[in-house]
């Protein structure tokens, strides 16, 4: 057949499945056209030219593009992790002395009988020998000189012209502030005034750039901080006015003022102290004395006063006369105090420096009234006790000794420093330190025969009176143009900081030698030696 | 027996001693006229120092030994008399 044939002409190599297909197309050309025998057939050529030459041509376009800006961001993130654990450990059990059986006898009083001859007499040679006197062993490293630490000061108060009147550590001790104000003009003024506190042991201190600055309306005369609240200080005026700052809230620092009653001061406020109330002794009083001869025990109250709950004042007709006073002239009868310093052995004794320039032993527990001359919300009483022989000149500062129940220190203007003996009129020592004022005495906290003043030259002098009783053992140069130094403080945390502010506006921090702050072998012993060998 | 306490009650007596205790040679307090814990305290401490102090003078010289130990404080001074079984302590103040 022939269309068998053509298929298997077309297909040498067909397999079953290309026949089977042949087959059909075979069967769907049936039609008029018979196909005729296998013939030779031309075909016309088709040329295909090449072309890649061409084509590169068109293919070489310059092209470019650029992608967007990638954008970065930074971002931060932290997690939190808190974990709370509590331990606890048992209580430590005392790890008791061991019943050793006493059957221990012979052998033991053998022991005893052969040492007990050795034992005696060294304890003998011990006990009478001088061999150790003086000897001190310096296992820590010496602090040979004082130095200055930091120069503190706030150039707006001393482009005013603004001196430094009191400065006061806060009880951390790491915090110094100073009172801005006027000692040398005795007029009412409305010049702005500050309180400015630096913390020392924060990091980048400033010192042109107190950590806390509270501006006050009038001069302050005086500082005190609290006794356990690091933050709170309590300040008087020069108007008369107590005020109390907490310096951590630097937008409303003020926390009580007394505003100006009755009951306030009239004149200006030379001291502030914090005393505890009688009853808890966690809370605590203001006292301040002024130069109106009273003295105002202060509380805080509600709504931001201050609310007088005792008082004192000072007449000096009530004066005890144990020792020659001018007589007051006729109508003045104020006595002025100036200073005020409470004993570290009696919490209600007090010594008052006056501007008379007797200091005076004063008692809280007093039951006297005072001779009234202003109204009062509460009756006022007379203090005084006993008044000591005079100074040349008014008293700026008074300090009872840390160590010694009967001692105390006074200065004035007369350039003088007086020892006094709680128990004796006279002056156990009196010793000149300057030509000029003096303004500042104070006990260290730490040596008992040391104290520190503030001169009118400039100096801070350091007295050690195991040293020498007649001259400073050290005096250090506060301002270099011979204005003077207002106040001085220990510091009683770290002690040995001594802060002094002067007539400059300046506060200057001192680091104490190491022969100012190491009590030396048996110094109280000697302190109460002096008090009575020279009472005798 | 009463001889221990009334030796140790005259060295007591002694102008300005503060203490005196017995300790074993295990370093355990046997007779004492302080509290307990300063007691404990004072003859562990004690009688390892005096050992060390013992074997340091026979490192230097086998010939020789210690006799006594005085150890001079700021405030105290404290004594040791070394023996084969006890030692004797004892706490004085400096002289005034």
């Amino acid at each position: 057949m022939v269309t068998r044939a053509r298929p298997s002409l077309l297909c040498l190599a067909g397999s079953a499945g290309a026949e089977t297909l042949a087959t059909g197309g075979a069967t769907g050309v049936e039609g008029p056209e018979r196909p005729g025998p296998l013939q030779d057939e031309t075909l016309g050529v088709a040329s295909v030219p090449s072309q890649w030459r061409g084509v590169q041509g068109i293919r070489g376009e310059t092209k470019s593009c650029q992608t967007a800006s990638i954008a970065t961001a930074e971002a931060s993130a932290q997690t939190r992790k808190c974990a709370d654990a509590e331990v606890q450990t048992e209580a430590p059990e005392l790890v008791g002395v061991p019943s050793v059986p006493w059957n221990d006898g012979p052998r033991l009083a053998a022991f005893l009988r052969r040492v007990e001859v050795m034992v005696t007499q060294e304890l003998n040679k011990n006990w009478q020998s001088h061999a150790f006197d003086g000897f001190e062993v310096n296992w820590a490293e010496q602090q040979q000189t004082v130095t200055c630490l930091h120069t503190l000061g706030y150039p707006p108060a001393q482009g005013q012209g603004l001196h430094v009147t009191s400065v006061s550590w806060n009880s951390t001790g790491s915090v110094v502030a100073c009172a801005y104000g006027r000692l040398d003009d005795g007029d009412w003024s409305t010049l702005k005034s500050f309180v400015c506190a630096w913390n020392l042991d924060r990091r980048g201190l400033n010192p042109q750039q107190p950590s806390a600055v509270v501006e006050v309306p009038s001069a302050v005369m005086c500082l005190a901080f609290h006794p356990t609240q690091p933050s709170h200080v309590a300040g008087g005026l020069y108007s008369g006015e107590v005020l109390v700052w907490d310096i951590s809230r630097p937008e409303d620092p003020l926390l009580w003022r007394t505003g100006l009653t009755d009951d306030t001061h009239t004149d200006p406020v030379y001291q502030v102290v914090w005393l505890p109330e009688p009853q808890h002794s966690h809370r605590f009083q203001v006292l301040s004395v002024a130069t109106d001869g009273k003295v105002l025990l202060w509380q805080g109250a509600g709504a931001g006063r201050l609310q007088l709950s005792a008082g004192f004042a000072l007449a000096v007709q009530q004066l005890p006369r144990n020792t020659k006073l001018k007589k007051p002239p006729r109508g003045e009868t104020e006595v002025g105090a100036t200073a005020v310093a409470f004993s570290s052995f009696d919490p209600s004794l007090f010594v008052l420096g006056t501007e008379g320039g007797y200091p005076l032993k004063c008692s809280l527990a007093a039951e006297e009234a005072a001779l009234a001359w202003t109204p009062s919300s509460v009756p006022l009483r007379a203090p005084a006790r006993f008044t000591f022989s005079p100074h040349g000149g008014p008293v700026y500062s008074v300090s009872c000794s840390p160590f010694h129940r009967n001692l105390f220190l006074s200065a004035g203007t007369d350039g003088h420093v007086h020892l006094y003996s709680m128990l004796q009129a006279q002056p156990l020592t009196s010793l000149q330190l300057s030509h000029k004022y003096l303004f500042a005495v104070r006990w260290s906290p730490v040596r008992p025969l040391v104290f520190a003043a503030a001169s009118g030259e400039g100096d801070v002098q350091l007295f050690d009176l195991q040293k020498s009783s007649q001259k400073p053992t050290v005096s250090i140069k506060q301002t270099q143009d011979e204005s003077p130094v207002y106040c001085l403080e220990f510091n009683r945390q770290q002690t040995k900081l001594l802060a002094a502010g002067d007539a400059k506006g300046t506060v200057k921090v001192w680091q104490l030698s190491t022969e100012f702050t190491e009590q030396g072998p048996r110094e109280t012993e000697d302190l109460d030696q002096l008090a009575a060998e020279v009472a005798a | 027996m009463a001889e221990v306490e009334e030796t140790l009650k005259r060295i007591q007596s002694h102008k300005g001693v503060i203490g005196t205790m017995v300790v074993n040679a295990e370093g355990i307090p046997i007779r004492t006229t302080l509290d307990n814990s300063t007691t404990v305290q004072y003859a562990g401490l004690l009688h390892q120092l005096t050992m060390k102090a013992r074997s340091t003078v026979r490192d230097i010289d086998p010939q020789n030994d210690l006799t006594f130990l005085r150890i001079r404080s700021k405030k105290h001074e404290i004594m040791v008399a070394p023996d084969k079984e006890y030692l004797l302590i004892v706490i004085q103040n400096p002289c005034e």
